[in-house]
């Protein structure tokens, strides 16, 4: 199987503290992982790495079998249009409408300018999310979790190859939860996308998750498909699954 | 190398504010220019700043006429009140003041926009998906800055002149026809011409410190004030320091 994302030994700091000590991880076509780890341990920082926002200190970094550390600028470039990446906090463009963040998103990575086609595609999108109706508002007028549902809609709406989702799901309902994590699921089926999940919703990670990875003070410290972490002895491990 | 700390950061901050300066041209002429985002941009920064500017201009010219006037009348020489405020608003007061005002609204409204956008990770977000922030944000703002500031001058001075008019009529009878043909009577191109020029530079500063301030701000909440805030107090020293330097260049080409 292809490798799309590949780390090995990846290393990073922030001054003098110690965020990344040693990241092993392999990607593979159409695999879905889930990452676990407590808040502040350095998820996020190390999808960032991913798309050479943030670069390591140390190790090796292949996206799609380039080094991401020593890519140029046009490459670079080109890598990010095939990766989608879901903000924490959403990053919608708030001096646009919906209708326009969707936009954006089209017309700069695909190059879309057909404006019927861009509907179209914006329609679709939204009704998938449960959003249909919100599609001139400000996303200042949107309610957290709508906004939460709008930036994956934005994140996917450019049918990435890989998803690097940082928490999809926090602060929605369950209900709402279970119904994103199951479009999720639906799209890496649909498209066979790769993506990263990084989640503290153990129902996210049942229904999305392959291969599911547990990080502690800048390691994966275990990993296993969700039913074997489940039944796993580690006490850390546990901790998660109570 | 042993530089004291502060020498050290000053020096950093240049490099960084070159280098940002520099990677603002590059992507100049890059291709694929947001005309959208640069019209959007010059509606935003010229129309929405046309009120504060006609209101300061005319204010402005009032008042300096109503200062004038007893000082010149005591020589006799109230007939020439209109043509020394016209000279004066349009070679100096009236570039500096309107770029003043552009200052504390524009650079601190843009300075305040990039760095929550900052903050927010919308520029990261665009970023990421392949758009180029620079291009986008940063060209469209500076670029709309440059050609607006000159217009909001030019329309603060004729502000300066009705308000003029109006002070002049205060304790005289002048008709606008005489009060106009006084005023430009003395006006030349070399008056008119530097001033102009001038204000395409402020326009620039004020455009380029915003976004600089905005762009580079930290990613802590209370950076979205700290940059609004510095990027007031930069531009304001900017638009004093490249007047400075304008007068003197003026002094040396044109009227001599
Ligand atoms: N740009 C940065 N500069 C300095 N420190 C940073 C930076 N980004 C992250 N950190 C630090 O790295 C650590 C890990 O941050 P990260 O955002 O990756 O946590 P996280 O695992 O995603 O947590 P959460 O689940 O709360 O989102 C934190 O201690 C944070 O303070
Ligand atoms: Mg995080």
């Amino acid at each position: 199987m292809e490798n799309v994302i590949e780390i090995k030994g990846v290393k990073k700091n922030f001054g003098e503290k110690t965020v990344l000590k040693n990241i092993n991880l392999t990607v593979t076509k159409g695999e879905n992982i889930v990452v676990l780890g407590k808040s502040g341990q350095g998820k996020s920082v190390m999808i960032k790495c991913i798309v050479g926002m943030i670069l390591p200190d140390e190790g090796s970094l292949k996206v799609f079998g380039d080094e991401v550390c020593s890519m140029s600028e046009d490459t670079l470039k080109a890598m990010r249009t095939r990766i989608g990446f879901l903000f924490q906090g959403g990053a919608l463009y708030d001096s646009m409408t919906v209708r326009e963040n969707l936009a954006f998103a089209l017309q700069r990575v695909l190059k879309i300018t057909d404006e019927n086609d861009i509907e179209n595609r914006s329609k679709e999108v939204l009704e998938a999310v449960g959003l249909s109706e919100v599609i001139d508002k400000m996303p200042s007028d949107l309610s957290g979790g709508m906004r939460k549902r709008m930036a994956l809609a934005r994140t996917l709406i450019v049918k990435p190859e890989v998803i690097l989702y940082d928490e999809p799901t926090t602060g929605l309902d369950t209900i709402t939860s279970k119904e994103i994590s199951q479009l999720m699921l639906e799209i890496h089926e649909k498209y066979k996308t790769s993506s990263i999940i990084i989640t503290h919703d153990m129902q996210c990670a049942r229904i999305t998750g392959g291969r599911v990875m547990v990080l502690n003070e800048g390691e994966f410290i275990a990993e296993g498909t969700y039913t074997e972490l489940e039944n796993c002895n580690d006490e850390f491990v546990k901790l998660f699954f109570k | 190398m042993n530089l004291s700390p502060s020498l050290n950061n000053f020096l950093e901050k240049t490099g960084e504010q070159a280098n940002f300066f520099t990677s603002f041209v590059r992507n100049i002429f890059k291709g694929g220019f947001e005309w959208n985002e640069f019209l959007r941009q010059c509606y935003v920064i010229g129309y929405k700043s046309l009120g504060i500017v006609a209101v300061t201009g005319f204010v402005l010219g009032f008042v300096f006429t109503l200062q004038s006037l007893p000082t010149l009348k005591e020589f006799g020489a109230q007939g020439y009140v209109p043509s020394m405020v016209c000279i004066s608003v349009i070679r100096e007061i009236g570039p500096v003041i309107t770029g003043l005002i552009c200052a504390g609204k524009i650079a601190s409204s843009i300075g305040a926009e990039l760095g929550s956008m900052n903050v927010t990770e919308q520029i990261d977000s665009m970023e990421i998906s392949g758009a180029n922030p620079v291009q986008y944000l940063v060209v469209t703002r500076i670029l709309a800055c440059t050609c607006m500031i000159p217009l909001l001058t030019l329309f603060a001075d004729a502000m300066s002149l009705a308000g003029g008019y109006i002070g002049v009529n205060t304790s005289t009878n002048m008709s606008m026809q005489l009060y106009f043909i006084k005023s430009v009577q003395t006006l030349y191109f070399s008056d008119f011409f530097p001033a102009v020029i001038k204000t395409i530079f402020f326009g620039l500063a004020i455009g380029f410190v915003g976004c600089y301030k905005g762009y580079t701000s930290n990613k802590g909440t209370e950076s979205v004030g700290l940059a609004a805030n510095s990027a007031v107090v930069a531009a304001s020293v900017w638009i004093i320091i490249l007047d400075a330097i304008a007068v003197q260049l003026t002094s040396v080409f044109v009227y001599n």
